[in-house]
């Protein structure tokens, strides 16, 4: 359990402290900003200074910190400070030292909502969202009955669904958003090609719906032979690994692979997966670059869209490491911007759109200054950003969502595929 | 009344503020007060103001002066009585929130005058008909224990709990399971309970039916609590263990990763108990892709789960076989993942992959960090170690590392060199005149006592050893201890091959050694050889080149009770650090006789031994720095004095629990018995300390418990 929750700024003030358990006293948060925020050397982020853990998460410029007295849970704690940041997040949009001080009395209120006595509570932000709000509740002022709903929500089976949910239009929006991770060698052969899918949903659905999710999921359609329907057997993707959100019923996935559930209202992550067969890599990068003597780099990367030429490229950023000692780069780009940041020792070349097939070259040479003592240039890899819209590199289509309710109304719903990488599609050269 | 500070400063004008007339005024000051009390100024001094705005409609001004007489009760006992009535009337609010509000915040006051104004309430609120409330009284329950334990048993709160487990709400059975557990570990961790003692919260087969159906159903966070309760269960049979694991299983396709590892923990717990070897094998198969996918969380959480992966591939090696490229560092990885996910390559490295591995390792090894740097080398040797078809490949990269002619790379690539000759003895002679040619790049005494072995153990294999060791025996008081041993053996090694060359530089060491060495481990170590030379030279050359053994790359870190222990705490921070968790909880002190007391109930002597030891030593580094409590402890915990006794107490114990089970003063004389090598094992051989043989506190806490001993043993 955790016995205390802070907030600290980057210098180690105290924005938040909350002490859930009587193990400590107040005086614990110095510790943490002597041994950690002082630091420069902490290579862990999990401090243990006698029977006293400290666990901490940095998101922008602040420190989330849990303290520990016991043999704590490691991933439980690490993944509370993560649901803390992504309720923060939902509630006043970005989570920094601003954000934070300005809402320290929500924030008071919420990790005490999803916190006590060191025990994690219901953390759905729908239903927080309910009853902790931004704007002061009267409590004469909610009926009564709502609030025996709220709570019996709360705890209830179905925690994350109000019973009463009513819309005009009912619609279901699902996202399929792919990250391709990649891992090629200088020789060009792929050393690590994954892909970590999420299927986001956004459910504006009344009642108390019934659903039914289906995928192009090899194991399913090899099982059920003709059973979906639309044929198409041959593209069906292999999934290494899903995980769901609470409301999918586990058990039935495992007996059966049907992914059944009564969705949350509003927006929530339905599914992750992650594949590793066939994955479609949709930019090739092939890189050549010389060092000529010791004064000079020359750079030559071309870019390959490898997508149906319907689609297109968005965001597409490269990053390309420069040598320590570079002076200046010249660029020469068909499409987009390149500059040098000196700051971070890399070319970045920007091209705000790249239709499928397309091939484009950047040609480079940045002029080193002479040093006394040349070290080896560690050569860091070529880092690409991009968006493709409509495509998945995994292969992975939906099926079918079907929506069962009481009065069987219709429902609209709305497909999306979205694959992209950010910091983790990288060549080496 | 306290008293009242002047009439001017911040407190006074909150101080007005929060008397004022105008409601909006009073909350905006509840705010700064709760704002000032964050940042660490004292406004315990406006005790009375704020409570005055207590009663009131408003919710969340409600749960700031909640906030507020949390943070202060126990500094002003006498004013909290103020509070109770509010309480106890709000724990009869229609509202349910209210309800539950009050009732959490009352157990969480902490001052001894209002406790007794709480049982009512709570035995109400355990009754109450909304669920929240229920769940929230649960809690409250642990709460009271952890400050009054006899008012928890006198009011029947624990039978009431214990009947709540039937309760027909998830969340509820969920917090009821917490807060038991809560109490059980609070009262099993009482000095005066004897570990036969069976506890406040035995789970029974009908519990655990409970705990099954509930499971399925409650939020995430109440599936860890409900999956660690679990995991104390003892099944009765295998078909109760099967059945276990087959309802726990779901539970990996959970997107909470402590759930996960949660799962993880209960499967491996329980499928000691399964017999059928085809659910064990599907159960294994099960397990493994939930595990990689926890690799796309976030670094902290990603971290964990590759430390327990770690575990988890000691135990069961094949778990991952197929999986190594997903543990392929990236670029940007924080250092201690990338770290951990090189120890796991190595792990999963096998002839199939270990091209890959190699050209991987390769590429780390030209990053900037230097330790991971260093490490990524030291993976090159294990691997080395590891496969034997593989290690001519391994040689070659480290020759490309050594040509790079970077000082770390290159002092670390003769180090892991050393090793590898080790295992395989008179394999890679050719390599011997390029290390050489790096000697005067050495300055890290690690590198210089593993290139002097090297010289000494292929003495005559190269022509000029003699001016090369010359070299260390000029600079022989400047160098480390490390060193100096390995100059001593070495140049023995060289006068017992080549006689006829090395009679002066021999003469030269031991006289240095002997006379104007400061170490008493060098100086006893010379003596012998000189000794042992003067009386007899044919036995001086069965012991000096003795055959020693070659060194393996060992499956595990942990001794193998420690393991199990470990693997059944899957997701703790013992599970982590690798560390049982009396190193690092219960103020970092262990008597021995807890520890001894832990050992009986393991079957298997040796083992509870070895985990004594170890949790002794690493008791002691974990000797608590700070004592973070500067309130006087209730009990008189033992601090001062008493601390020292503990201490003091320690390596005498160990050495006696070490020498039950292997006296290293026999293993030396069967060896003078001919029977040369039998007591070694791979580490220390030589005095080398192993970095092949991991330096986990396996190697370490039994050194140090014996250094004299070992230091003779040192010598074959």
């Amino acid at each position: 359990m955790i016995s205390a929750f802070f907030i600290f700024n980057q210098k180690g003030e105290v924005l938040i402290s909350r002490l859930y358990r009587t193990d400590f006293k107040r005086s614990i948060a110095d510790v943490f900003r002597i041994q950690v925020v002082s630091n420069s050397d902490v290579r862990s982020p999990i401090i243990t200074l006698g029977s006293t853990s400290f666990f901490h998460v940095r998101v922008n410029n602040l420190y989330v910190v849990a303290v520990t007295k016991n043999n704590a849970n490691a991933a439980l704690v690490f993944e509370f400070c993560y649901r803390f940041i992504s309720i923060a997040k939902s509630y006043f949009g970005k989570v920094d030292e601003e954000s934070v001080k300005n809402n320290f009395v929500l924030i008071y209120e919420l990790i005490d909502e999803i916190n006590d006595f060191g025990y994690p509570q219901n953390s759905e932000i729908d239903t927080l969202k309910t009853y902790i709000t931004t704007e002061s509740i009267v409590s004469s002022a909610i009926a009564v009955e709502e609030s025996s709903k709220i709570t019996s929500q709360a705890t209830g089976t179905t925690s994350w669904r109000r019973a009463d949910v009513k819309y005009k239009k009912n619609e279901a929006f699902v996202d399929v958003v792919e990250t391709v991770n990649l891992s090629m060698s200088a020789k060009g052969t792929v050393l690590r090609a994954d892909v970590d899918g999420h299927i986001q949903m956004r459910a504006y659905l009344s009642g108390t719906p019934e659903c039914k999710f289906g995928l192009n999921d090899k194991l399913v359609i090899d099982k059920g032979g003709g059973g979906g329907g639309g044929g198409g057997g041959g593209d069906a993707v292999e999934l290494d690994d899903c995980r769901f959100h609470q409301c999918v019923r586990l058990n039935e996935f495992d007996s059966t692979r049907t992914i059944s559930f009564i969705p949350p209202d509003g927006e929530f992550e339905l599914m992750k997966y992650r594949s590793t067969s066939n994955v479609k890599l949709p930019l090739r990068i092939i890189p050549t670059v010389t060092e000529v003597g010791t004064t000079q780099v020359t750079y030559i990367v071309t870019v390959k869209a490898n997508f149906n030429n319907k689609l297109s490229a968005t965001s597409v950023v490269l990053r390309i490491p420069t040598p320590l000692n570079t002076t200046t780069v010249d660029c020469k780009v068909p499409n987009g911007k390149a500059k040098y940041v000196p700051a971070e020792n890399v070319v970045v070349w920007k091209i705000p759109r790249l239709q499928g097939g397309q091939e484009i070259t950047f040609g480079a040479t940045a002029d080193l200054t002479s040093t006394t003592h040349r070290q080896v240039w560690a050569r860091p890899p070529i880092d690409v950003d991009f968006q493709v819209l409509m495509f998945t590199a995994s292969g992975l289509i939906v099926r079918f969502l079907k929506v069962f309710e009481k009065s069987s109304y219709h429902s609209i719903k709305w497909v999306r595929y979205l694959t992209k990488a950010s910091g983790t599609y990288q060549i080496r050269f | 009344m306290s008293i009242r500070g002047p009439r001017k400063g911040e407190n006074y004008e909150l101080s007005v503020d929060l008397n004022s007339e105008y409601r909006d005024k009073r909350k905006d000051a509840i705010k700064r007060t709760i704002a000032s009390m964050t940042v660490g100024k004292d406004v315990s001094g406006l005790f009375p103001d704020v409570l005055k705005n207590m009663q009131t409609d408003d919710l969340e001004q409600k749960k700031l002066v909640y906030l507020y007489l949390m943070n202060y009760a126990k500094t002003q006992p006498e004013l909290v009585i103020l509070a109770v009535n509010t309480f106890v009337k709000d724990t009869d609010d229609p509202n349910p929130l209210v309800r539950a509000l009050a009732i959490r915040t009352m157990g969480c006051l902490r001052a001894e005058k209002i406790i007794d104004y709480l049982c009512d309430p709570l035995q109400k609120c355990l009754r109450d008909e909304n669920p929240y409330v229920r769940k929230t009284a649960a809690l409250c329950v642990a709460k009271l224990y952890d400050l009054k334990p006899e008012l928890v048993i006198d009011n029947g709160f624990l039978e009431q709990l214990q009947e709540m487990i039937s309760d027909s709400n998830p969340m509820v059975v969920a917090n009821t399971i917490a807060a038991l557990t809560d109490i059980h570990i609070a009262a099993t961790s009482q000095p005066s309970t004897s570990s036969s003692d069976p506890g406040v919260f035995v789970i029974t087969a009908a519990i655990l039916n409970k705990l099954l159906i509930a499971l399925n159903e409650c939020s995430e966070w109440g599936r860890v609590a409900i999956l660690n309760a679990l995991a104390r269960y003892v099944a009765a049979d295998d078909k109760e263990s099967e059945h276990i694991c087959e309802r726990v299983v779901p539970q990996f396709q959970h997107v909470n990763g402590s759930v996960v590892l949660a799962a993880v923990k209960v499967i491996m717990i329980h499928m000691r108990g399964v017999r059928r070897e085809d659910l064990i094998k599907q159960l294994v198969k099960k397990m493994a892709p939930p595990l990689v996918t926890l690799l796309s969380s976030p670094p902290e959480v990603q971290w964990v789960a590759l430390r327990n992966i770690n575990l988890l591939l000691q135990k069961r090696p094949d778990i991952l076989s197929n999986e190594m490229r997903v543990f392929f560092c990236k670029y940007n990885d924080p250092l201690y993942v990338k770290v951990e996910k090189l120890d796991i390559m190595v792990r999963l490295a096998s002839e199939t992959n270990v091209d890959a591995h190699l050209s991987e390792l390769k590429e780390y090894a030209s990053e900037v960090d230097v330790d991971f740097v260093r490490k990524s080398i030291k993976a090159i040797g294990q691997t080395a170690v590891k496969i034997e078809s593989a290690a001519e490949r391994c040689v070659n990269v480290l020759l490309e590392l050594i040509a790079t002619r970077v000082s770390y790379v290159v002092q670390e690539a003769v180090v892991v060199m050393k090793d590898i000759f080790r295992r395989y003895p008179s394999t890679y002679e050719g390599v011997i005149p390029t290390l050489c040619s790096n000697l005067e790049e050495l300055d890290e005494p690690e590198a210089k006592a593993s290139l002097i072995w090297i010289i000494g153990e292929y003495a005559n294999k190269i022509d000029n050893a003699d001016e090369l060791l010359g070299i260390f025996v000029d600079s022989f008081t400047e160098e480390s201890y490390a060193v100096q041993l390995q100059t001593l053996t070495a140049v023995v090694k060289l006068f017992l091959q080549k006689p006829d060359s090395s009679q002066g530089i021999v003469q030269r060491v031991l006289n240095t050694a002997t006379k104007d060495c400061d170490s008493p481990d060098v100086r006893d170590r010379a003596y012998i050889y000189w000794r042992l030379l003067s009386t007899d030279p044919g036995a001086a050359k069965a012991v000096v080149l003795a055959l020693r053994p070659p060194i393996s790359l060992p499956q595990t870190t942990v001794s193998p009770a420690l393991l199990e222990e470990l693997l059944g705490e899957i997701s703790s921070l013992a599970s982590v650090y690798h560390k049982p968790s009396e190193t690092f909880v219960g103020r970092g002190r262990v008597g021995v006789d807890i520890v001894q007391k832990k050992g009986m109930d393991l079957t298997d002597e040796r083992f509870s031994t070895q985990k004594a030891l170890q949790t002794v030593a690493a008791g002691q580094q974990a000797e608590n720095l700070l004592d973070f409590d500067d309130a006087p402890s209730p009990d008189g915990q033992p601090s001062g004095l008493a601390a020292t006794e503990v201490l003091s107490t320690t390596p005498a114990a160990a050495n006696l629990l070490a020498g039950t089970s292997s006296n290293p003063l026999d293993d030396l004389v069967s060896i003078f018995g001919g029977m040369g090598g039998s007591g070694m094992s791979g580490g220390g051989v030589n005095g080398i300390p192993s970095a092949v043989a991991g330096s986990g506190p396996t190697v370490a806490s039994p050194v140090q418990a014996q250094q004299p001993q070992d230091d003779l043993l040192g010598l074959f």
